[in-house]
């Protein structure tokens, strides 16, 4: 078998050390009537070569984003991710070793969490920063928790209706059991007037989760939100894209007290929605109720400094019920992805590759406009994403015409939002370049289709494939 | 050859105006960034992240992966944690592009290649678990607990019954209790005997009506196999409640026994686990649930669906508890799952189960001449060694023995869990390890325990750093660098 050692003579000489006769003895704590009695209805195995074509096969099936220009957003974002990145996290040393339980043998991915928690503070501004959780939406979910453990407050949680839907969702799971109320502000113009927040809140509510820039790129008035939640006594927790934070404020300066965002922007592949790396950051004085691995500075017998896993009273494996949640890892090789990029960039990175988002942006909404059958929907200053209307409401029609022409042009917004069904979100990254937003411009007019897709500035191919 | 620099923070690296990436000019002609945003929301200065060049961005971490023990490296028999080899073909396909660089919003008639890979892998996870409905969302474990819990609770609301408690043994992972109190039940834990099966006359006072959920991790954290499953499985039905397994250890069983056949009406994975997903320095993992065909209805959304030979994601699930995490799952490792199963097949699968079994009472019946193993003589993939006589005799602990185990060139095994036997050490081989890989870790054992006992109290010796002070690091948590002129004001080092 593919990974096995034990060779019939190995096999014989343990089962004699064991003193059984056969490998079946070994089972015998298994009752005869609950096993399984004849093999698994699987597919035969396949040689790595086999296995190799087969999934080649598959793969090739799919559009990837080197294939059709991504203008997809919507939480997950086709930016560039530099090689060192790959290189570095495919070493097996970090890849293959686990939670660091023995700190003496784990000191490389306990002061790459360590780093990756610095990175995170200086990135919102915040004080406290975890070692990492699964995904942005859960991580959206576990701070709101937070925010009804810190507050004592579970009567009523307040959130904006341009929160990534996905996210809403998962908090309303989370919540169901719970006797949570959970209140939607409605966001008409593509973004949530505070003054509506703050008739909404009052002295039950446990937090205001606001998302900026929001599910539809458009720029909230945290700092007004996070007055309005901080007058009830309720917390601000603000769901934040990592890249924009390279020009806007960030959450600390709004007035946030939990920031917690998707990671996937910082050098983690698209991988059809995960792994990607949930952010979470506080101020300090939640630190003790902060759910997930964090690790900390001490020094080792010898006066070294040194990084241990800490303040492991908040989880599950001392704590259990009474934890401050369930998690039991963190995404570690997706933080230590983070790190890199968020090392590799620099604030001087940081700052272009915001830049080129905004700049870009801007001139494919203007660009996307001209051609009269599309127009912007909410006016209001947006960073990466920005949403168009379909005067003629075929939103699925015009982006199928779109794919044709080579392009993955937007998210049809109605299957969220059912009065932005003739609307759709459009993402652009720094990847997109001129050529590709006027080709997308061509689209439906004119000719109509537009030729074949200009080549984008990544179009290298794999070995494999 | 270790380098002496590599503990040097980033922060420590970082000189002003020094770069590593940077991007291409703007080729479009848009107006500046102040033109764009309001001034108000610019920040007055990008973050203040560290300024360092490439070549030392890729030492420095080159450097730190230097400092750990990994399945590429060592024997890292870290029990319950299943540290088995991790295929390099699967990192490979896992990385194609048609499968890493596919966004999770396209529409699902430019994903029919990955859709089929997952609607195959839910397949397979049906027909080894033995429960036909199947979500792939959940991204650990743990999650995949709380998926299934919610699950039980809607079940149990939309039958108009109203279920408050969850029940467990109490040598069940952590994760179970937490996991119940998130899903807003109480949580009762059931004793064990002292063979670590569990009681069942504690199970019978405390088996209620109000009981949702029975969670059972069988084989159990101490590497045996409770044989009582079915007769414990029909009590909690017998009162309407459900079964879950904790399919942490499904490693031992693979094709042998199914959990939907012995009683069990939901389950998790542990695909980074049983299915050789890396761990990633504590994770990503993954956590897909399988669950009885009446439960089927309330798994959460999407799940992926087959119809004509067409493949798409089903969202409309009217009695669906809703989403767990953003998009579909850990894809990339449920890829890798996938990338197993097929290797393996279901010839490969039982001889996986076999082996790891095969692997583990070989080591007991060397580690048992040297230690005391409570649970017995025999195990299935795991089993845990006591040092409490140990102690008493010597004072040497059981973490004074990880210690020097890592000393001899040894991951320790999981220490002081479960919680049911006093100084524990528990110890996983997998199948992917060699007679003498496990013949030189017990002989590294017998060594060790002949050796004094202070130089066992100061052990490690030989490894980067010695124990650290983890008393300190709790008290005065350092969480995070600080500049070194911050260090009067907040005391930060």
């Amino acid at each position: 078998m593919a990974y096995l050692y034990n060779t019939p003579d190995d096999v014989a000489a343990m089962l004699a050390r064991i003193g059984v006769a056969s490998i079946d003895e070994l089972f015998t704590s298994l009752p005869e009537e609950l096993r399984l009695k004849r093999p698994l209805k699987l597919p035969p195995a396949m040689s790595e070569l086999e296995l190799t074509s087969h999934v080649a096969q598959l793969a090739a099936e799919n559009d990837d984003v080197r294939r059709k220009v991504c203008f997809l957003g919507g939480g997950a974002y086709d930016h560039f991710i530099p090689a060192v990145i790959d290189s570095l996290a495919s070493r097996g040393e970090f890849y293959t070793s686990y939670t660091p339980y023995q700190p003496e043998v784990s000191q490389g991915t306990l002061q790459a969490m360590f780093e990756y928690q610095t990175l995170i503070c200086q990135l919102t501004g915040m004080d406290v920063s975890n070692a990492s959780l699964y995904d942005g939406g859960s991580a959206a979910a576990e701070a709101v928790l937070l925010a009804m453990s810190v507050t004592s407050r579970s009567g009523k949680v307040v959130v904006l209706e341009s929160v990534h839907p996905h996210y809403r969702q998962i908090l309303s799971t989370y919540l169901a059991n719970l006797g949570t109320e959970l209140i939607t502000v409605r966001a008409p113009g593509g973004w949530v007037d505070p003054a509506a927040v703050a008739a909404a809140v009052d002295s039950h509510t446990a937090c205001v989760l606001v998302q900026h820039p929001n599910f539809f790129g458009c720029l909230e008035e945290v700092a007004a939100l996070a007055e309005a939640a901080h007058r009830v006594g309720a917390l601000l927790v603000q769901v934040f894209d990592p890249i924009s934070l390279g020009l806007l404020k960030r959450p600390a300066e709004l007035g946030a007290d939990v920031a917690v965002a998707e990671g996937q922007a910082l050098g983690i592949p698209l991988s059809f929605g995960g792994p990607y790396l949930g952010i979470m950051a506080c101020k300090e004085a939640f630190v003790r109720r902060l759910p997930g691995r964090i690790a900390g500075q001490t020094v080792d017998r010898r006066g070294q400094r040194c990084w241990v896993l800490t303040l492991q009273t908040r989880e599950q494996h001392i704590r259990r019920e009474k934890a401050t949640s369930n998690i039991c890892t963190n995404q570690g090789l997706m933080a230590l992805r983070a790190a890199i990029y968020l090392a590799l960039a620099g604030p001087q990175g940081l700052a272009e590759v915001a830049a080129l988002c905004v700049r870009k942006a801007a001139y494919a909404r203007q660009q996307l406009t001209l051609g009269g059958r599309l127009e912007c929907r909410f006016d209001r200053p947006c960073f990466k994403e920005f949403v168009l209307r379909d005067r003629q409401g075929q939103v699925r029609e015009w982006l199928a015409q779109a794919h044709q022409a080579g392009f993955l042009a937007g998210l049809p917004l109605g299957q969220w939002y059912p009065e932005l069904d003739d609307c759709l979100l459009v993402a652009v990254t720094e990847k997109r370049s001129r050529a590709e937003i006027d080709a997308l411009a061509q689209v439906g007019v004119g000719r109509a289709g537009g030729g074949a897709p200009p080549a984008p500035h990544v179009r290298a191919t794999r070995a494999l494939a | 050859m270790r380098n002496p620099f590599s503990t040097t923070l980033l922060f420590e690296l970082s000189r002003p105006g020094r770069r590593a990436a940077r991007w291409p000019q703007c080729d479009v002609p848009a107006p500046p960034v102040e033109a764009l945003v309001p001034a108000e929301m610019l920040a007055e200065r990008p973050p203040p992240l560290p300024e360092v060049a490439e070549p030392e961005v890729v030492r420095h971490f080159t450097n730190l992966s230097t400092l750990n023990m990994s399945v590429d490296t060592h024997f890292y028999p870290l029990g319950s944690c299943t540290m088995k080899y991790n295929s390099k073909r699967n990192e490979r396909l896992a990385g194609l592009s048609g499968l890493a660089e596919v966004h999770p919003l396209q529409p699902h008639s430019t994903v029919q290649g990955l859709l089929r890979l997952l609607w195959e892998l839910a397949q397979m996870l049906a027909e080894i678990s033995g429960l036909p409905g199947v979500s792939l969302q959940p991204a650990a474990g743990a999650q995949g607990e709380l998926t299934a819990l919610l699950v039980a609770a809607a079940y149990f609301r939309h039958q108009g019954q109203r279920r408050t408690k969850v029940l467990a043994p109490d040598s069940a992972h952590g994760t179970n209790p937490a996991s119940a109190r998130m899903a807003g039940f109480e949580f009762v834990t059931v004793r064990s005997r002292s063979d670590g099966t569990v009681d069942l006359d504690d199970l019978a006072a405390k088996l209620d009506p109000q009981v949702a959920v029975f969670m059972i991790t069988n084989p159990s954290t101490l590497g045996l196999f409770d044989p009582q499953v079915a007769q414990i499985a029909q009590r909690v039905h017998a009162l309407g409640g459900l079964v879950y397994l904790d399919g942490a250890n499904m490693n031992a069983i693979l094709g042998k026994a199914r959990p939907g056949d012995f009683g069990a009406d939901m389950m998790h994975f542990n695909p980074h686990k049983t299915f050789s997903g890396p761990h990633g320095g504590g994770g990503p993992g993954a956590g897909p649930i399988c669950v009885a065909a009446a439960l089927e209805p309330y798994l959460p959304v999407p799940v992926v669906v087959e119809r004509d030979g067409q493949y798409f994601l089903d969202e409309d699930r009217p009695l669906s508890i809703g989403r767990v995490r953003s998009f579909f799952g850990n894809v990339g490792v449920l890829v890798r799952a996938y990338c197993y199963l097929r290797t393996h097949g279901p010839d490969g699968l039982p001889q996986v189960a076999e082996h790891a079994v095969l692997n583990a009472n070989y080591l007991l019946s060397r580690v048992a001449e040297l230690m005391s193993v409570p649970m017995g003589r025999r195990c299935m993939h795991e089993f845990v060694a006591s040092a409490a006589t140990l102690k008493k005799q010597t004072g040497v602990t059981a973490m004074d023995v990880a210690k020097r185990l890592l000393d001899y060139g040894f991951h320790a095994p999981t220490v002081y869990f479960p919680l049911t036997v006093p100084e524990a050490l528990m110890i996983e081989p997998t199948e992917t390890e060699s007679r003498q890989t496990l013949d030189a870790f017990a002989d590294a054992l017998a060594r060790i325990l002949q050796e004094p006992p202070e130089l066992l109290h100061q052990a490690p010796h030989t490894t980067p750093v010695s124990r650290p002070d983890e008393v300190r690091a709790a008290r005065h948590p350092v969480l995070k660098w600080t500049p070194p002129d911050a260090d009067q004001v907040d005391g930060g080092r």
